[in-house]
This record gives C-alpha cells, structure tokens and sequence, in this order.
C-alpha cells in the first residue's frame, strides 16, 4: 500500500504542501459516498478523482495564477494557507474522530503463490501502477503532456513557442489533484483517517521522495519501499508510535552522506 | 513623519504604565500580544530577512520550554539559567535542521517540510517518552516563587514578555542595518549572485538559523512558566508554528517592526475569535480563517501590513511638512 502510494507522490513529486490535504479529502469523499449512497470506494475513486481534478484546477486558477510571477516564497505561503483551509474545514465538517471505509473487498485475503494478501491491498497496489503508468503515458504520449514537461522544464521558451502556459499549468495541478484524490479513495479502506492526517501524509511523502531521490522513477518506488519497511520494523522492534522516527533517521543519515538520494543522479 | 514618530515613543513609554490602569483581561491580552510579536520577531530573522521559510519553529519553542522545565522540576536549576539552556538547546537543534538543509541546498517546499518534520519528530520523542509525562503532558506545580520564574501577579508576566519583545525588535533592529542584516536580506533576494559575490551565504544562513532558534527557545521557557502544562501536541504542534510565522507575515516579514505591527493587529483577534468559537464548539474554525488569511495576505498584500502603513504614514506628512 505505502509503496503504491509513494509511487504516485513520487512521480508527481511533492508540489505542493496541500497535496496531503487534498488526498484526505479524497478519501472523506469516498467515506461520504460509501455511507450515503453505498458506492464502494474501489468504484467511487474515479468519481474522487474527477471530483479533485476540479478543485485542483480550480485553487490553481483562482489562487496560484494571480501570483506566478511573484517569489517563491509567496507561492508557498499561499499554499500554507490552502493547506490550513483544507484540513481545517475538514475538521470542522467531519470532526477529529478517526474515519474508516467499509468495503466488502478490504476484509477478504487472498493465497498469492506462498504469501497472503488482502484483496485491497492487492487492488490499490494494482490501482497505483496502472495509474503510474497511465500518468508516464498521458505525460510522454500526448500533446498536452508534453506542453506540461516543457512548461516545466523550460517556462519561458515554452512561452515562446506558443504553449498556452496558463492553461497547462491548471492541467497539471488538476491531474495531480486528481492522482491524489483517486489514491485517497483507494486507501481509506485500509488506514483509518483523521483531519491531520494530511499533514502525516505530506511529511511521509517528503521523506520518501528525498530518500528515494528527486525526480527518480526508480528512487520514489525503492524510497517508498525503504521507507515503509524501515517503519514496519521500527514499529515491530521499537514502539508502533515511534515508527515515523525511524523514517526520519532514514532521512538524516541520507541527506548527511547521500544528499542526492539514493537514487539521484544530482546533487537537488 | 515627526508626529507619528512621537506617537510611537508615547506608546512605547505608555505601555509600561498599562497594567495599572487596565482590567487583568486587558493585562493578559498584552502578554500575549507582547510574546507573540517576540516569537514574531525571533522567526523574522530566518523566515523575513533570509527568506528561509521555516513552518516548524514550534520545535524550538518545545525543546526550550521542556529544557528549562524539567531543569526546573526535576534539579532545582532556575529558569532564568534554564532559559538559556533551553535557547542553547533550540540553537542546537536549529544547527541540525540548518545544517541539513543549507549544506545541501534544500529550497523552497523541500526545505519547509523539512522543518516540518522535524518538528513532527519532536512532537512524537516528546509523546513517547515518559520521563517528560508522555502523551500526556508535563506539568509544573506552581509554588509562586519568582525565582523559580513563577509569579502570582500576572503584570509580572507582562513586563517580561514586553521586556522580551522590545529586547528582541532592539536586535534585530541593530542587526538589520549592519552587515548580518543586510547579507540576510541579499541571500533572500538572490542567493547566487551573493554566493558570486563572495559571500558565504551558508554561514550566513547558518547564524541566522542559530540566532532565531535561541530566541525562539528563549520563549519556550516564558510559555512552560506562563501556561504550567506542556502537551506535545500543542507544543509541538502544527498550529503553534502558524500562529508564530502568521504574525510577521501579516505585519511584513523582513521588516523590524513588522512582527510586532502584525502581533497588535492579530493577537487581539485571534483571542476573540478563539473564544467565540470555542463556544460555538467550532474547533479549527480559527485555524480556517489563518488560512484565508494568509492567502488573502499573499494575494493582496504580499509586503505586509508595516511598510503599507509606512507609505501612508509617510504621503500623510508630505504636505504638512
């Protein structure tokens, strides 16, 4: 599951600090929509996806546009500030008890050759690497990903050969709104979640794209990995509460003797 | 200019006299608003004059108010040596968070998060320790004994706080004009033609770092003997980094006295709005309005409130003069 998971935040990279605020309300829309109207998330996370594909284009139309020109600092102050509104409105809203998804799929298991797995689990791994790959493809295959990458890469020259870079960069905040809502979706099933969860989730995603290494296919899925393990271990031999702890050992140790990442082919 | 000049001294030298004019809300609304401008204030010269957004300074004020408060409870040590040892702690702890971050050129998000974590990390040692009462907090009993730094009169609490506030904008006020200051505010603008310049701006950042965390740490023991009761939620917590980065940022972040503007213009509303939600059983209401707010301060008034108020101050004396 966090592999899956990291995939996703590892590819998009962390953009953005509401991110982790975006995908909790990602998965109270599936909650509200399982108990409400009986849809299973494992279906609804297209409709999570859509929906936040909205709410992403729309922060990056109203809020982020105005100040694209602005420093740096301002973008990130302004995101601070969407991040509180989120996590704050979702508390307000739905209140500080944990939440949890009822699916009929999260409780049945499956033999998988020698192992056992849960059959959600499976599904959101299986989920994750479709949508990673449907992601590299819209990104490397077709127009408007390409004018993303180049938007990206290159703001000005982009500019220059005719890219409409407003309207590109919405598109990319949407899509990756999107992938957050629908992994969201995907995952209220298996970890019960709260308002500041949020946060756990940027810090989490942090940790593993800096491990992994930047702007590394490979280094988001073996930081992922790393990550998730290193903390099943330290919550098998130390205390479960402590297992973030051991993550950000992990981390220390790698931006002290390998700032790169593991997986990074330059210093970021 | 003169007479809003003039105006401002007043004040200064009024403020000492309030207490024993004013109600004991009002006394304790200005400790507020006077501890909050000196947390303000310690932020500003990492977050406002080198531009190094920090989001987890609740750590330092943790590590401080813990330090000096189980210095206190547990050996007897004074917070008024405590404080330092607290400041001292923070400043370490600024150097790790410095050091991994600056060596290696963290910028922007990456550096925020980085910041943010750790002060999750400290919340959660904090939590899962329980020589420092855990999860559940630590307190302090509360014998009245100013040495111990414990008060019964709250007006004490107020000269200290303001004490602290006028300390820290001195500073930072002297620092500002000299080369520190002016280095700062150079890596802020444009770190590479700096660094092309000969500057060290890794040393230079590292000492600003230093400088903020000791302050900020400093502060941590005013809270653990103001408040008696430390949870590593709230100490720690996401929101306490907020309130202190929201004032400066409102005020005018790199300015000397935009914290202290902007914690005369928030605290009195955040209290209010606090209490009137907290009643209304809204929690989280007030951290919704932070965010609108903090939005709308970078839509429409990306210098803060200080400079804004400067200009008008200054077109107002034109024609007079």
């Amino acid at each position: 599951m966090a592999v899956g998971l990291s995939l996703i935040f590892g590819v998009m990279r962390v953009v953005n600090f509401a991110h982790g605020d975006l995908m909790v309300w990602g998965m109270y829309l599936a909650w509200v929509l399982a108990t409400r109207g009986g849809v299973d998330p494992y279906a609804s996370f297209i409709v999570c996806a859509a929906v936040l594909f909205v709410v992403g284009v729309a922060i990056q139309r109203g809020l982020v546009q105005r100040i694209v020109d602005a420093p740096h600092e301002m973008q990130i102050l302004l995101m601070l500030g969407v991040a509180l509104v989120l996590e704050n409105t979702a508390l307000l809203v739905f209140g500080p008890e944990p939440h949890r998804v009822r699916s009929s799929l999260a409780q049945s298991t499956v033999w998988l050759g020698p192992l056992f797995v849960d059959v959600a689990r499976l599904i959101t791994f299986g989920v994750a690497v479709a949508l990673t790959a449907l992601l590299s493809l819209f990104l490397f295959r077709t127009d408007i990903g390409r004018s993303i990458r180049a938007a990206a890469d290159n703001t000005y020259g982009a500019l220059v050969i005719g890219t409409d870079v407003r309207r590109v960069y919405a598109v990319a905040f949407g899509v990756g709104a999107a992938c957050v809502g629908a992994a969201g979706a995907l995952v209220a099933p298996l970890v019960p979640f709260q308002p500041p969860t949020g946060l756990q989730l940027s810090v989490a995603s942090f940790n593993i794209v800096i491990i992994g290494g930047m702007g590394s296919l490979v280094g988001a899925f073996a930081g992922g990995l790393l990550v998730s393990v290193a903390e099943s271990l330290g919550a098998v031999f130390l205390k479960p509460s402590l297992k973030e702890l051991v993550s950000f050992s992990l981390l220390v140790l790698i931006l002290l003797f390998r700032p790169a990442g593991i997986f990074g082919r330059r210093a970021p | 200019m003169r007479w809003a000049a003039g105006a401002a001294v007043a004040l200064l030298l009024a403020l000492p006299a309030f207490p024993s004019v004013f109600g004991s809300y009002a006394v304790t609304l200005f400790t507020l608003i006077f501890f909050y401008g000196f947390l303000g204030q310690s932020w500003n010269v990492v977050g406002g004059y080198a531009g190094q957004l920090s989001a987890g300074h609740a750590a330092f004020l943790g590590v401080g108010a813990y330090t000096a408060a189980v210095l206190s409870v547990e050996l007897g040590v004074t917070p008024w040596i405590g404080m330092f040892a607290g400041g001292g702690l923070a400043a370490a702890l600024g150097a790790l968070v410095g050091y991994l971050g600056f060596r290696f050129g963290l910028r922007g998000f990456y550096f925020v998060l980085l910041t943010v974590a750790l002060a999750e990390m400290c919340r959660i040692v904090a939590a899962n320790t329980d020589a420092v009462g855990g999860a559940l907090g630590y307190y302090i009993t509360f014998t009245g004994n100013p040495r111990q730094f414990q008060f019964q009169d709250p007006r004490a609490y107020y000269y200290i706080a303001l004490g602290l506030m006028l300390a820290a904008t001195a500073l930072v006020g002297w620092l500002a004009p000299r080369r520190f200051g002016v280095y700062l505010t150079a890596i802020r603008e444009d770190e590479r033609a700096c660094e092309a310049a000969g500057v060290d701006t890794f040393r230079y950042k590292m000492l600003a770092m230093l400088l903020s965390a000791f302050l900020t740490g400093i502060g941590g023991t005013f809270y653990a003997f103001y408040l008696f009761s430390l949870q590593p939620n709230t100490v720690f917590g996401v929101p306490l980094s907020v309130e202190i980065i929201i004032r400066p940022i409102v005020g005018g972040a790199g300015t000397v006295l935009g914290p202290v503007v902007g914690s005369f213009i928030l605290s009195p509303l955040a209290e209010l709005s606090r209490h009137y939600f907290a009643q209304g059983g809204w929690h989280g209401a007030h951290l919704v309005a932070y965010g609108v707010l903090l939005i709308a301060v970078v839509l429409f008034l990306p210098d803060g409130a200080w400079p804004r108020l400067q200009r008008a101050l200054h077109r107002r004396a034109r024609p007079a003069a």
